[in-house]
């Protein structure tokens, strides 16, 4: 299992478009992925689930994969962090 | 005649007959089945359909309000995909033995409470969108087909809001305006109405809707967000002369749309757009600017209770910058002060202040705030194709200590590993006569000039703007704010450096070629002004 933490940089956090990109792009791996902030999670494969965390402008959240490409995964997703939120 | 208010989210007048769009709200009704499997297959198919009429929304809606707007419909497909939303309704199938088109619109109202209760309005706003894609599902159980087809002639669309697919689905070429009853600023609504250019007001409320009939005739105005039912002759000739102007105005768009800023003789200028806020992009591109001449970012503060902080600021300017794709956007640092004060910077009360302690001033002896806001343009800067430029500059020792502080700020984000770019384009604001009178001792330290006019002639002719009753004294055309416009421009020159304008004066046709003459390279105005001045450009002959 890998983590990276994150502080959201987009005005409107995660809202839909980038969830929408977000869900697309942890659906490119095998290992499952979630999102957790404030105690609660959600799984980033789902557009939902994610929204309904309600990440803000300025919130820390951790990402976490868990399975066999997980290291890529990491790599990945932090890159799409980085370029979208 | 009867009259109603609402907010107009698109300009643009409309005249026409009314047509209310009930929602097909078809009552779902529950019912008892027995073979849930062959259920289950009934949902998937219907999912399926529904999934594949989202994805050819998407393909038209891209021509009709381009990739951003579109994307809506991506993500209601993404939604419909979502294997909680799917195995919710497929569990009520199975568990429950309802209706897949019960279980849908149980489903729904699930999930639109989820959004409903989370704080922020735009997640609020989702429930929606929920609501949109469910209603496609329980139509396509239904068997119902997609486009209600609008009976004769053009119409003015009323309904209690418009879901973002039933405004796409709608055959534009017929619908004159968009009214609805209900609809928040981030309603889709409003966003695909603004792209697509058809005028639009929403949230003119239940009884509005209740009292229109098919067929009645209407006004609607965009702009003002009034909505005339039935009107009498003078309220349809006043909307009818109206709409005459707005008709030519388009047409000057349309016909000068993508065309270039060039005279008869061959000399080609540029025409950029002055704005004070991210909202007004839109306008900006609709009116086919080659970029932003000047971003009044003033207006982030005055808006604010208190500093605006690096990444506030930092969003913004990103922001304009990738809306603008790679045009050239200039941001006017902090120009506050004289006749804009904001109470959180505690500025003291002076007798004066339009000659007082405001925009570079407060900038320089405040290094802080300053610093905040390079750090944020900088940062920014990797988004596009920026420009800084610094208002009422007077000195070469002022120029100086503001490239002083641009380096450091420079040197300071590449010491964190932070990305800037090395095109940051730096420039000043002549908007002093001593700035003009300078300009080639200036010319050498900087990018550019845009000459700040509203400023340089209260300043050269000692005439306060703010006083309605020395307007005989102050004349704008005075020559001597011509020479000084003149001398900068061949400053600017003869050091290889651009000159333009963004004050009130480049928006004056009466002046235009005489500026043209001059050398003036870049003419910012107000977004409707763009179009208007590049015409007058495109006759202008400076042979003559």
């Amino acid at each position: 299992m890998k983590t990276f933490t994150y502080t959201i940089r987009d005005e409107v956090g995660i809202h839909a478009r980038p969830a929408g990109m977000l869900v697309n792009k942890a659906k490119e791996f095998e290992c499952a992925v979630t999102v957790h902030k404030d105690g609660r999670s959600a799984d980033a494969k789902k557009l939902f689930s994610l929204m309904g965390l309600g990440v803000k402008c300025g919130d820390s959240i951790q990402v976490e994969a868990d399975g066999t490409d997980e290291d890529a995964a990491i790599a990945a997703l932090s890159e799409f962090f980085e370029a979208n939120l | 005649m009867r009259s109603f208010s609402g907010k107009g989210v698109c300009g643009g007048i409309a005249i026409g007959r009314i047509s209310v769009l009930r929602h097909s709200d078809a009552k779902v009704t529950r019912v008892k089945i027995t073979d849930t499997e062959a259920e289950l297959e009934r949902f998937e198919n219907a999912r399926k359909q529904a999934i594949d009429e989202l994805c050819r929304l998407y393909e038209k809606a891209i021509p009709e309000v381009g990739e951003a707007g579109a994307q809506i419909f991506d993500i209601h497909r993404m939604m419909l995909e979502d294997d909680d939303y799917r195995e919710s309704v497929r569990s009520m199938i199975e568990r429950q033995q309802i209706n897949a088109e019960y279980a849908t619109a149980l489903t729904a109202d699930n999930f639109e409470a989820m959004f409903g209760a989370m704080e922020d309005s735009y997640m609020q706003a989702r429930a929606a969108d929920v609501r949109d894609i469910s209603n496609r599902l329980i139509r396509v159980l239904s068997g119902v087909s997609e486009t209600e087809q609008l009976a004769g002639g053009k119409l003015i669309i009323c309904a209690d809001d418009l879901a973002p697919s039933e405004t796409v689905a709608l055959d534009k070429s017929r619908v004159l305006a968009f009214v609805t009853a209900n609809g928040s600023a981030n309603s889709h609504t409003a966003i695909l109405a603004r792209s697509m250019n058809i005028p639009a007001v929403i949230g003119l409320g239940e009884a509005f809707l209740a009292s229109v009939r098919d067929g009645e005739t209407a006004i609607v105005n965009g702009q003002t967000g009034e909505v005339i039912v039935s009107p009498d002759e003078a309220a349809t000739d006043e909307a009818k002369k109206k709409l005459a102007d707005d008709m030519a105005a388009r047409q000057l768009l349309e016909d000068l749309r993508g065309k270039k800023n060039i005279t008869r003789d061959g000399t080609q200028i540029q025409i950029y757009a002055n704005i004070g806020s991210v909202e007004n992009i839109g306008a900006v591109l609709l009116n086919d600017a080659g970029g932003i001449g000047l971003f009044r970012s003033e207006f982030i503060y005055l808006e604010s209770r208190d500093f605006p902080s690096e990444e506030e600021q930092f969003a913004i300017y990103k922001r304009v910058l990738e809306s603008m794709a790679d045009k050239k956007v200039i941001i006017r640092t902090l120009d506050i002060g004289a006749d804009k004060q904001a109470g959180y910077f505690g500025l003291e009360k002076e007798e004066n202040p339009a000659l007082g302690l405001r925009a570079i001033r407060i900038c320089l002896t405040r290094p802080e705030i300053f610093i905040t806001q390079l750090r944020a343009l900088y940062r920014a800067s990797v988004y596009g194709n920026l420009g800084i430029m610094f208002p009422m500059i007077t000195s070469v020792t002022e120029t100086a200590r503001v490239l002083e502080y641009c380096h450091e700020v420079r040197q300071t984000l590449i010491a964190e590993n932070i990305p800037v770019s090395d095109s940051v384009e730096l420039g000043i604001m002549i908007e002093t006569p001593a700035a003009a009178v300078i300009s080639d001792r200036l010319a050498p330290m900087v990018d550019f000039f845009s000459v700040g006019t509203n400023d340089l002639i209260q300043y050269t002719l000692a005439c306060d703007r703010q006083n309605q009753r020395l307007e005989e004294f102050c004349d704008t055309h005075h020559e001597a704010v011509l020479r000084l416009i003149e001398y900068a421009a061949k400053s600017a020159h003869s050091h290889g450096k651009w000159i333009g304008i963004c004050g009130e004066l480049a928006a004056d046709l009466t002046l235009t070629e005489t500026f043209l003459k001059m050398g003036i390279d870049e003419l910012s105005v107000s977004p409707p002004y763009v179009l208007k001045l590049r015409d007058t450009v495109r006759k202008t002959d400076l042979r003559s």
